[in-house]
């Protein structure tokens, strides 16, 4: 009973860490930062395969 | 070919002979001009045609770029003006933060971004939705930031370089901090609830003691980072409060923090008990919590002011030894001159050394009207010069500015806002002052009656006396009654400003945007020639078709497109008007000094409104017409200043604009007190007057000249539509632009008053009641948390009410 119980309580906590340590990587990363644009921006699908791709031609530059 | 209405791109009306095609995803759509029609060839060339799949409102309309704007993007490469916003990021690697113009939903952000990342040389885009602002890191040897503005402006924005200062990096630092802190709460709290029920299970139910001791010692460990790192705040500004021997609110909170920890480790260690890990770390995330969003608010504020100074442009053309040389205007001095072409913002306040044009001091003044500029005139930093080149002999710069000083002005009003705040900070202290005295009673009441209850005994009173109820009454009433307003289209920017609205005693309007348009409007037409009215207007609209003027726009307004007419060989006379040719007549259009006839003969009777500008139509040989130009009252006003005098309340009008001009508005109000041409400073000082004389102003205003009596009123209402700055220092922004929304918002504010006292009888009430029986020992500790919880969610339930009102 109780072993099983250290081994719950010591899972729950490396867990803590896990998201702690994930949290921590999201902050620094700037995720935080805009808390309005990420929400509308996953509307776009950007990596739609039939887009052309190209930038300005070289005369226009 | 598929004829729209309206510009795909930009939703303005399409000129019946525009023929400006761009095919978008296999059909042909019509844009309104040739600016419209390189935008959305540039986003579809480049891919990125989903924009328009996606967006949510619509953008700017879209402007030739003409080779003048290009040329000046260059100078932006020049090191000296990079100097003063760039920062090398390693080896070549350079990095900007940018101001973006015209972001008006997040489909604008995908756009800049997606686009900017394509071009070769660019690192990395990030463009921040919430406050408008990108930060772009590029390889120098591959692309040069004019490049990169370039390639913004195609897609129909405008980009500024932005000096990050120090200042944004401290906050940025700051908000990082914050988020951690309460990310570690939230975790500890969650993983300390949970074993705390299991404790309170096995109290009740019967636990084994090496089980509840392992439990124990688990919630010790989870609680040690709330402990030790995130209450830390706490600590400190407890300690500094004590120092300077101003209890606050986080003395109590320190308090209880420390003497829950230390109880329960003692109980932890002796193996018997009962344990407040739960209650610390839920304490401790609470406060966290409304503190960080407290903090938002404001910070949001204080970036709205930074970007008010960025409508100074970053460089200026210096004329020196009959040469033009680009230079940085921090560099620039008193007696320098510079020369600001039409279309551009002017660097630096001066006097015009040559030249004749007019300038929009809008941004300043909240007035679309231009103002005739000739030499010896001053002008303001941050206006537009819209007409001819000038030459600006510098007198201020920087600091030195009146923009730099209404920021200043602003600053200081925000700074001295907080008195509601300063007095719930002394409410607190006495509080405290009362609490500690209690607990201590009760403890040496128990120590001579039971030594062994003592810590037990003190932890009840502390936990039933946290002031959770008391302390969410009225920021759950806010928040209720803000997302009941928000939804009508009223936003409040800070949460005190409903209960101020409440007590509403004078309501003070700034004439110009608020309780008028902002915009002059074409109101009367008076023909004296051969031509009727209706001839005479189409002949003025279709002559202001080239003019940049803002009346321009009141006379096209007033007509529809078709009935323009075509004119040639169009002319422009600075400050004066406009003529064409049209037959083969020439007509002039502007002041009386343009006209032929008015010139040398008397002017003509005209029995014109107060405040309103006269525009002349002539022929080559007689006047045609006099157009009346005023700045119309918007339709609503009448019925807000009638319900606002039913309700009891004054009225003022205090405004920038002439005297006469106010006067005329305020008596077909049937308002009686206002004043006009008063400054930023007058305004405020007359605000004071009336709040030295008891009462409570709620000031409704738009311009960036109102942002200080904004701030300075006890409650501020801004219009959507207003400058920027006037809705940072505004409490209340209407973005429905509608008047009796004003109305609305008083009478919310008066609801939510009366739920919040019931919030704080019941929350006082119920820790009144509950500390006689904690201080006996009726009330075991589990049971005051319980209470603690419920008597919170009571006052929640309590405000959500608010949403129907």
């Amino acid at each position: 009973m109780t072993s099983i119980l250290v081994f719950l309580l010591g899972l729950a906590a490396f867990m803590v860490i896990i998201a702690g340590v994930g949290i921590f990587w999201a902050i620094r990363s700037g995720q935080f930062e805009d808390m309005e644009g990420p929400a509308q921006r996953i509307l776009m699908d950007d990596d739609d395969p039939r887009i052309p791709r190209r930038t300005l031609r070289e005369d226009e530059k | 070919m598929n004829r729209e209405m309206a510009c795909f791109h930009c939703g303005l009306p399409v000129p019946p002979d525009a023929e400006f095609p761009v095919e978008i995803e296999g059909q042909e759509h019509g844009m309104c001009c040739r600016g419209c029609q390189a935008v959305a060839q540039a986003i579809v060339e480049n891919g990125l045609q989903e924009y328009y799949r996606h967006r949510t409102a619509m953008p700017g309309t879209g402007h030739e770029l003409i080779p003048a704007e290009l040329s000046r993007l260059a100078l932006y490469d020049h090191p000296a003006i990079q100097k003063s916003f760039v920062i090398e990021d390693g080896f070549h690697i350079k990095q900007a933060s940018l101001i973006l113009e015209g972001i008006t939903c997040a489909a604008c952000v995908w756009l800049n971004e997606r686009h900017l990342q394509q071009l070769p040389g660019v690192k990395a885009v990030q463009v921040n939705y919430a406050n408008h602002r990108a930060r772009i890191s590029w390889d120098e040897r591959e692309i040069q930031l004019s490049r990169i503005l370039k390639e913004i402006q195609l897609l129909g924005y405008n980009a500024h370089p932005y000096n990050a200062l120090q200042q944004e990096a401290l906050r940025r630092k700051g908000r990082s901090r914050d988020i951690r802190r309460i990310a570690v709460t939230g975790l500890s709290a969650a993983q300390v609830m949970m074993l705390a029920v299991a404790l309170y299970a096995g109290a009740a139910l019967g636990m084994d003691a090496e089980t509840a001791h392992l439990l124990r010692y688990a919630s010790l460990v989870l609680t040690l980072p709330v402990f030790l790192y995130t209450a830390v705040p706490f600590y400190v500004s407890a300690w500094w409060a004590i120092k300077s021997r101003h209890l606050n609110m986080d003395v109590p909170v320190s308090l209880a923090v420390i003497t829950a920890f230390a109880g329960s480790v003692w109980v932890t260690l002796q193996g018997e008990g009962v344990v407040y890990y739960d209650a610390i770390t839920m304490f401790a995330l609470f406060l966290l919590s409304t503190r960080f969003l407290e903090r938002n608010a404001r910070e949001k504020s204080v970036e709205a002011t930074e970007n008010l100074l960025k409508l100074v442009p970053a460089m200026s053309l210096r004329l020196r030894d009959g040469k033009q040389e680009a230079v940085a205007v921090l560099d620039l001095i008193e007696g320098d001159t510079i020369l600001v072409k039409p279309g551009e913002a002017i660097a630096a306040d001066g006097m015009v050394a040559a030249g004749i044009s007019s300038v929009d001091e809008a941004l300043l003044t909240g007035e679309s009207r231009a103002v005739a500029k000739t030499t010896g005139d001053p002008v303001i930093a941050g206006s537009i010069n819209l007409e001819g080149p000038l030459e600006v002999r510098v007198t201020g710069t920087g600091e030195n500015t009146v923009l730099a000083g209404i920021v200043r002005l602003l600053d200081q009003a925000v700074a001295e806002k907080p008195r509601l705040a300063q007095l719930a900070d002394r409410v607190a202290g006495r509080f405290t002052y009362g609490l500690l005295a209690l607990t201590l009673i009760v403890a040496i009441a128990w120590w001579w009656h039971d030594p062994a209850r003592v810590l037990e005994i003190v932890l009840a009173v502390l936990v039933v006396t946290c002031p959770c109820a008391l302390s969410i009454a009225a920021p759950a009433a806010f928040a209720a009654a803000g997302s009941h307003l928000l939804r009508q289209g009223i936003l409040l920017t800070r949460g005190h400003a409903l209960e101020t609205l409440a007590r509403v005693t004078h309501v003070v309007f700034d004439k110009t945007g608020t309780l008028t348009f902002g915009k002059p409007k074409l109101n009367l037409v008076r023909p004296f020639g051969t031509l009727d009215a209706h001839a005479c207007l189409c002949l003025a609209a279709s002559l202001e078709q080239a003019s940049e003027h803002p009346l321009a726009q009141s006379f096209l307004a007033s007509l529809e497109r078709k009935d323009l007419l075509a004119v040639s060989d169009a002319q422009n006379y600075p400050g004066k008007g406009v003529s064409g040719l049209i037959g083969g007549c020439r007509y002039t259009l502007g002041n009386r000094m343009l006209s032929p006839v008015t010139r040398e003969g008397p002017e003509p009777e005209l029995d014109v409104v107060a405040g309103a500008t006269v525009v002349w139509l002539c022929s080559e040989s007689e006047t045609l017409a006099a157009f009346e130009l005023s700045d119309a009252l918007r339709p609503d006003a009448m019925a807000l200043v009638e319900q606002l005098k039913a309700g009891g309340l004054g009225i003022s009008i205090l405004s920038g604009d002439s005297d006469a001009t106010v006067r005329h508005i305020a008596n077909t109000l049937g308002i009686k007190d206002s004043r006009g041409a008063l400054r930023p400073e007058d305004k405020l000082s007359a605000l004071k007057t009336m709040q030295r004389d008891g009462a409570v102003v709620a000031m409704v205003g738009d311009g960036v000249n109102d942002a200080p009596v904004l701030a300075g009123a006890d409650v501020s209402l801004a219009m959507g539509g207003g400058t920027q700055v006037a809705r940072a220092s505004s409490d209340i922004v209407l973005l429905s632009e509608k008047l009796p929304d004003i109305w609305r918002a008083l009478q919310a504010g008066r609801a939510t008053l009366i739920v919040m006292r019931q919030n704080f009888i019941w929350a006082a009430g119920y820790n009144l009641l509950a500390l006689p029986f904690a201080a006996m020992g009726y009330i075991p500790p589990w049971l005051a948390a319980l209470g603690m919880s419920v008597s919170s969610l009571v006052v929640v339930l309590n405000a959500l009410r608010l949403r129907q009102v």
